[in-house]
């Protein structure tokens, strides 16, 4: 299990990669959230999934997982949510101002 | 347990969310501002005296005990830094009050500066990764919203790159905690000190060491890093790039202190000679920078990355002597460079323009303004009475010491080029006949001054009150030097 969500986040990495290295701005928010997402998906994986528990110890429990993970990543949704709006209305409004989403066009920075 | 410490970081945050209840009542933010970061000053000296006559003052959170809740630890070298971060603040703020245009003022300035304070103290505070990282994002957040605040085409432009940079490097942070998670199965500083040191920094640990100083380069602008940093710092006003360069790149350059000296360092000689070098490399391109440009907000701007590179160069070496001249260079840097943005407001508020060859002869109409530029020039450089001597003084020893011979030169011969491009602006736009087609307003900018001159008294204090502080210095290197202190304070309570 733990490898085949290793390779979920091994693609997402790679598919974030890919659409962060494109011009379009709208694109390039996907892959930060691709980014984002395989980032928390590792931070699950790496504490251990055994098997689909749920993460309380109970006095008969054969198993249970590791709840921080689980603590982190939701912060780190939380966090993650809230850079991407922020992000997709920046791009909006920098849409509107400067009358184009290609990063091509928005390098340097010679408006003084 | 101490409660004390937890307020630089509840004040804050109680008053970015009153202040925003008062957005269209712009006197009265202006007021809360300015009391709540004045009561920051007075509580952050209480606490740097607590932890000076009582040691390390730790907060288990929720009474949580420590590897397993979370914990708040204020070791010396913290506290002394959200001191700095909240004189910082509140000269920051005076200066903004009469500078941020009303646009700005309305739509949420001081509450993002106060959450931007929160994050950075948070920074400073927290003994756990994992908040680290939470805090970066709250400073980082606000952050965001200060460097686009008012929209112009610039400021959007640069925002873009630079959330991009940072939700990257954010990513990689939390990609790096969880390996480190999976590896030694705890976040805790303190706890992950403790476990590395029993089962020996292996290959992995290594890695994730430069994985570490990848994601803290990048916030705190070491050299392959730094691109982002000076298109982006240029674009908002500057009272906002004052903070920015006294503070957003100082956490950067306190959590690679931090984890390099408490949790990495059992492979000094892997990782703490590759950021021997890369300080290195940072000092030299932040020179050639400072140099090469003709606006001196840019000459300011590179100033800062030579600045990490000399203070990251004193942790690289691991001397005492090293170590203890970081921190007294990190405080007197983020001072002086609180100074320098302020200045440089002032000139760009006087002549309407951040070109050196726009304007000259200054210091005939505003004879105070250059000596006051002139006495921050020389304290930059590191000339003696004033503060950034001892510092560069300690590392350059500390780093003989360490026998890193050529680094160290390179710091020394750093100073003179830091010096000659100060003291090109001071040349250039002070001396010289005054330029005619040039509007300088001859109104003497009274009020901005104020902000200033507290900041040039501080550091003329601190370097001439050495003796005085440096009882404070040497006990913040030794909790540096010796992890034992932290673990102790932090898991045996």
């Amino acid at each position: 299990m733990e490898v085949l969500m290793c390779i979920i986040c091994g693609f997402l990495f790679s598919a974030a990669t890919y659409l962060m290295l494109s011009k379009s701005i709208l694109r390039i928010i996907i892959g930060t959230g691709l980014l984002s997402h395989g980032a928390h998906l590792l931070i699950l994986t790496m504490g251990g999934l055994k098997n689909g528990a749920a993460p309380l110890l109970g006095e008969h429990a054969k198993w249970y997982v590791d709840p921080l993970p689980q603590a982190l990543i939701l912060t780190a949704i939380v966090i993650s949510f809230g850079v991407t709006s922020f992000f997709l209305v920046l791009a909006y409004r920098s849409y509107q101002e400067l009358g184009t989403d290609d990063m091509d066009q928005l390098r340097g920075n010679d408006y003084e | 347990m101490n409660n004390l410490i937890i307020l630089p970081i509840i004040i804050p945050l109680f008053t970015a969310i009153i202040l925003i209840f008062f957005n269209k009542n712009i006197k009265v933010q202006k007021w809360i501002s300015a009391i709540a970061s004045f009561a920051g000053i007075i509580i952050s000296s209480v606490i740097v005296q607590r932890v000076h006559e009582s040691g390390i003052q730790t907060l288990a959170v929720g009474n949580w005990k420590a590897p397993y809740g979370i914990v708040l630890v204020a070791d010396m070298y913290s506290s002394l830094l959200v001191l700095t971060t909240s004189i910082i603040a509140f000269t920051s703020l005076l200066f903004a009050f009469s500078t941020i245009s009303h646009d700005r003022e309305k739509f949420f300035f001081y509450p993002g500066v106060q959450f931007l304070i929160l994050g950075v103290s948070g920074a400073f505070l927290t003994g756990d990764l994992f908040n680290l990282f939470v805090f970066f994002e709250v400073m980082l957040m606000s952050s965001y919203l200060l460097l686009v605040l008012g929209s112009r085409k610039i400021q959007l432009q640069e925002s873009i790159k630079y959330i991009l940079v940072n939700v990257i490097s954010s990513a990689l942070f939390v990609i790096a905690v969880a390996y480190l998670y999976a590896v030694t199965g705890t976040l805790n500083m303190a706890d992950l000190s403790v476990r590395i040191s029993e089962m020996g920094q292996s290959g992995y640990i290594t890695v994730l060491a430069i994985l570490f100083l990848i994601v803290f380069g990048l916030k705190g602008a070491i050299f392959p890093l730094f691109f982002w940093l000076p298109g982006s710092y240029q674009a908002p006003p500057t009272v906002v790039t004052a903070l920015f360069g006294a503070l957003l790149t100082k956490v950067g350059v306190y959590s690679i202190t931090r984890v390099y000296t408490l949790i990495f360092y059992h492979d000094p000689s892997f990782t703490h000679q590759i950021l021997a070098w890369l300080a290195a490399l940072t000092i030299i391109f932040g020179a050639i920078g400072a140099i090469a440009f003709w606006d001196i907000k840019k000459i300011v701007i590179y100033n800062i990355i030579t600045a990490v590179g000399v203070i990251l160069f004193g942790i690289a070496a691991n001397t005492p002597e090293a170590v203890e001249g970081s921190v007294y260079y990190l405080i007197h840097d983020m001072i002086i460079k609180g100074a320098l943005f302020l200045l440089v407001g002032v000139i760009i508020a006087i002549t309407g323009t951040s070109h050196l060859r726009k304007f000259s002869g200054l210091i005939a109409s505003h004879p105070f303004l250059g000596w006051m530029f002139f006495i921050a020039a020389l304290s930059l450089a590191g000339i003696p009475p004033f503060s950034g001597f001892v510092g560069k003084l300690k590392i350059v020893q500390g780093g003989f010491e360490a026998g890193e011979y050529t680094i160290a030169f390179i710091v020394l011969m750093s100073s003179l080029l830091v010096l000659y491009s100060v003291m090109k602006i001071f040349i250039h736009g002070f001396w010289g006949e005054p330029k005619e087609e040039l509007l300088v307003q001859k109104k003497s900018p009274k009020g901005l001054l104020i902000p200033i001159v507290i900041l040039i008294a501080l550091t003329t204090a601190y370097g001439l009150g050495v003796e005085w502080i440096s009882p404070y210095i040497s006990q913040a290197a030794d909790t540096l030097l010796d992890p034992t202190i932290y673990i102790q304070a932090v898991l045996k309570e």
